[in-house]
């Protein structure tokens, strides 16, 4: 049985909160009049063209839907995996999980060429078509852990706890999955085609969405006064370090097994070594400051508990989150399509040259929108419903000290979900 | 989809020993289609290059598409070559072994199973049931997810408003758009404008046909000769051949 | 409790309205007023007959252009008698200039009645909304 842990809200009439909700505000506003602008004026002011379709908008959205699904990871594991220790977290995390996910589809839809038809959209489906299923698998997700965050605050909802656990878990890996085949389909682009995008994806999430759980959990208990305890803290820092590895992992082997497939040389080349600042991104960005020295930050023994050494990782993450969309959307976009092997082309419409992108300033604005959208969604639901403990210090979330026996199993555990 | 691959088209051609009756569909040649009468399924409208009659330095295709679509010209001083529809254009092909040189057209190759259709959320993107691949553009909502897919870069996205457009093709900001073989001009009975010209200006490379008809110029072309299609690996069994690449 | 039996309401509304009316009417009546009540359609090239009774038209025609839309690119089935240029084409409207107007323009046959009634179409953003061979 969980221990019985007191909830207590934000509490809504403090300052910094509506300071808070404030600067939330004024980037949402930011972004909404860059989308306005766009769709007034086109696309023409992006730095969209018609041979990078898809630019900053679509980082920064897919980036936070990925991060969506990985960000209920911690209350899956408390529901589905049994570990009573995280079970005062699930409601966080099943609300930033929303969250993340209304932010990542607001830019989705803000960018699109004609958002005035997205009832078209609603009407019209596709059902061969990826992304109408991921229609589908989106607002699923909304639906099963909303269930679930209510099955878990209402004493009604007791009954479907399990069933809504269960299915939001399940479902998330499918969601993420299905983001992940949004690019796995494009058999054309040779540096989406390759079966490993799913589970990478997966990987992805996890990392994406516990580094923000993290940052969230640790600036708001701040912010509103909540004492947090080590204990949580050093096992979410593992678990984040052992995930991370599992990805940078994926990472490599998509590579190298690019390497391997002579037909891949080229767009391996380019995105290692040849695409200029694409590859600057790849090492310093992707690999580098997001990839290894998060991984020294969450697994050096000397730093277990470093409470900087964690929010560290967690911005660098999430920077390091950023740049791996950026090089996977843009970057595929940028090589040149190979219609013609073995010729040197080229023509008027920009064959066998590499594509440059440059982001304007409307597109930052519409995708930290996306970001400030997710937090105010995730800020007034801390606010409006029982979602934080009170006191999430050691001695109240684990009296028996059943943490350090516990450690060795989560090894095991980060290798299944 | 009961289409006749091309394979065993060629396979019944040169069974029935060439040119002789061969029982199946009925030929469909270029006619007006009287009004009330929807695109006929037992057709399908494909495009042949023939690349060693195709002048490098002519683009009297691109030239006419642009003039019959209402697009912009490379040519033009305002022209943006990052943003600018186009529908078709000249490929230089330069082989680094013999120098030898080539420059095809290329356009929406009209697949049997085009992948932009595949993917597009609300079926925006389509194929006729006379196998043109083009994009209803009252459902298209302009998420360019067809222009990721597409393995040949036939898609452009109109980037900003534009006034003064040809009757027979609308467009306008934020659809997706490409070369839909000119379907006003099929209905009416004529060949699309790109192959017009080029028999009138050009080098007369490009032959427009129905694949599914044994008797069509266009089979017995590739009968003769044999053809070559764009990324045909992919198996999208596209609908424009080339020869001589 | 009301004074008035409840069955004998209806009635006496149906009543108050039919006062109301007749005290209307001749303010109704006068010209001015019927101009801001009504928007005043163009008339169409004289000598023609459209697809329907005009009644019907006001009533039908944007089913007609969607389903006449869907038919066209869809399946392909052409009606150019009843394609959105020969609309256009009938009911052409001309400035002081002898120039036909486009959509940008108030006059223009499509928006005497959408503007009134604060309805706006997106289909003259793509749609040429004049007939080509217009002097322009
Ligand atoms: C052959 C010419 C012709 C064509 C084509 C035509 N119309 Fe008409 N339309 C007329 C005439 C004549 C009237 C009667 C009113 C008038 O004389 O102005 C009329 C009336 C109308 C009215 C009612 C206007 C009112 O007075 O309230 C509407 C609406 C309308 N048409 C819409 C359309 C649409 C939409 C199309 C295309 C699908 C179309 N028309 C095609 C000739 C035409
Ligand atoms: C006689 C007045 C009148 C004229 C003329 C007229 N319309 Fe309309 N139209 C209306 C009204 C009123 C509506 C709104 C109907 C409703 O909301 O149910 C409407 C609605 C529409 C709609 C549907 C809009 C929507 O959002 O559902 C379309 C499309 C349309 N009109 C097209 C046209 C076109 C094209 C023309 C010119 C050829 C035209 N109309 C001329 C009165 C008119
Ligand atoms: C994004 C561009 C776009 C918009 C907006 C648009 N259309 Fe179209 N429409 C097209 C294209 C492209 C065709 C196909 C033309 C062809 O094949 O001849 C078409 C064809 C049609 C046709 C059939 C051809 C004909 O004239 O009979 C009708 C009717 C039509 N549209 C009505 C409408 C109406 C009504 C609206 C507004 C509610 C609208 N369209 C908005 C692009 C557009």
């Amino acid at each position: 049985m969980p221990h019985a842990v007191p909830y207590r809200p934000l509490n809504g009439h403090a300052r910094g909160f509506w300071l808070v909700l404030g600067l939330l505000g004024l980037a949402i506003a930011g972004g909404l009049g860059a989308a306005h602008l766009m769709h007034h004026e086109g696309h023409i002011i992006t730095g969209m063209t018609n041979q990078v379709v898809w630019g900053l908008p679509h980082v920064f959205a897919v980036f936070l839907i990925v991060a969506a699904s990985g960000a209920l990871n911690v209350a899956s594991i408390g529901a589905v995996f049994e570990r009573p220790l995280y079970k005062p977290l699930a409601r966080l995390s099943a609300l930033l999980a929303m969250a993340l996910l209304i932010g990542g589809l607001s830019v989705l839809v803000l960018d699109l060429g004609r958002p005035d038809r997205l009832t078209v959209a609603m009407t019209h489906y596709n059902f061969k078509s990826i992304f109408a299923w991921n229609i589908f698998l989106y607002t699923g997700f909304l639906v099963l852990v909303g269930a679930y965050l209510w099955a878990m605050i209402d004493r009604a909802g007791a009954r479907v706890y399990k069933p809504a656990a269960y299915g939001a878990f399940v479902w998330r890996l499918v969601l993420t999955t299905g983001t992940g085949a949004i690019f796995g389909f494009l058999v054309a682009r040779q540096a989406y085609d390759a079966a490993i995008l799913a589970p990478l994806f997966i990987a992805m999430s996890l990392v994406y969405g516990k580094a923000i759980f993290v940052l969230f959990l640790m600036a708001v208990c701040r912010a509103s006064g909540r004492p947090l305890g080590g204990v949580v803290l050093r096992r979410l820092q593992r678990l984040m370090g052992i995930v991370l590895g599992a990805m940078l992992y994926f990472v490599a082997v998509h590579h190298l097994t690019n390497l391997y497939a002579s037909e891949h040389h080229g767009i391996e080349a380019f995105l290692l070594r040849d695409g200029g600042p694409l590859t600057t991104l790849f090492w310093g960005g992707h690999v580098l400051l997001g990839g290894l020295v998060p991984l020294y930050l969450l697994l050096a023994p000397r730093l277990g508990g470093n409470r900087r050494a964690l929010s560290a990782a967690a911005v660098l993450l999430i920077l390091g989150g950023l740049t791996q969309v950026y090089g996977l959307i843009i970057g595929g976009q940028s090589a040149p399509l190979v219609l013609f092997p073995g010729f040197e082309v080229s023509s008027a419409f920009a064959d066998g040259v590499v594509a440059s992108y440059v982001p304007s300033p409307w597109e930052v604005l519409l995708g930290l929108a996306g970001v400030a959208i997710g937090l105010v969604v995730a800020v007034v639901g801390c606010a409006a419903l029982p979602i934080l403990p009170a006191d999430l210090s050691d001695a109240a979330i684990d009296p028996d000290h059943v943490a350090d026996t516990l450690d060795e199993q989560d090894g095991a555990l980060a290798g299944t979900t | 989809m009961s289409q006749p691959a091309r394979r065993d088209v060629l396979k019944s051609l040169a069974l029935g020993g060439g040119l002789t009756l061969i029982v199946g569909p009925v030929a469909h040649a270029l006619a007006p289609r009287p009004p009330g009468q929807p695109a006929d399924p037992a057709t399908r409208w494909a495009l042949l290059v023939d690349t060693r009659a195709c002048k490098v330095d002519c683009a009297a295709c691109v030239d006419a598409c642009n003039r019959e679509m209402g697009l912009k010209q490379p040519t033009d001083p305002d022209f943006d070559p990052a943003h600018d529809a186009q529908y078709i254009r000249k490929v230089t092909l330069r082989d680094p072994d013999t120098g030898h040189t080539t420059a095809p057209p290329v356009m929406c190759q009209h697949c049997a199973k085009p992948p932009c259709v595949d993917v597009c959320p609300t079926g925006a993107s389509m194929q006729r049931a006379d196998h043109i691949v083009q994009v209803d553009k009252h459902l298209c909502i302009g998420c360019r997810y067809c222009m990721m897919a597409c393995p040949y870069k036939a898609r452009s996205f109109v980037h900003q408003d534009l006034t003064d457009q040809k009757p027979h093709n609308p467009r306008g900001k934020g659809c997706v758009e490409s070369c839909n073989l000119c379907v006003h001009r099929i209905d009416r009975g004529e060949p699309p404008a790109c192959v017009a010209a080029c028999q009138r200006d050009g080098g007369g490379a490009m032959v427009f046909g129905d694949l599914a008809d044994p008797n069509s110029d266009l089979n017995r072309r590739l009968a003769e000769a044999g053809g070559h299609r764009i990324r045909a690996d992919l198996g999208l069994d596209t609908g424009v051949y080339y020869q001589g690449l | 409790m009301s004074a008035w039996p409840q069955r004998r309401r209806p009635a006496l509304a149906l009543a108050a309205l039919l006062l109301a009316l007749a005290l209307a009417l001749p303010v109704l009546a006068t010209p001015a007023a019927a101009a801001e009540l009504f928007p005043q359609v163009p008339a169409a090239a004289p000598g023609t007959e459209c697809l329907a009774p005009p009644g019907e038209m006001r009533r039908t025609h944007m089913d007609r252009l969607t389903h006449r839309r869907t038919e066209a690119v869809r399946a392909g089935i052409r009606q150019p008698a009843e394609s959105l240029t020969r609309c256009l084409s009938c009911h052409a409207v001309t400035d002081t200039h002898g120039q036909v107007v486009t959509a940008e323009d108030p006059r223009h046959f499509c928006r005497e009645c959408h503007d009134f009634a604060a309805v706006t179409v997106d289909c003259f953003s793509c749609h040429a909304s004049r007939p080509e061979d217009a002097p322009r």
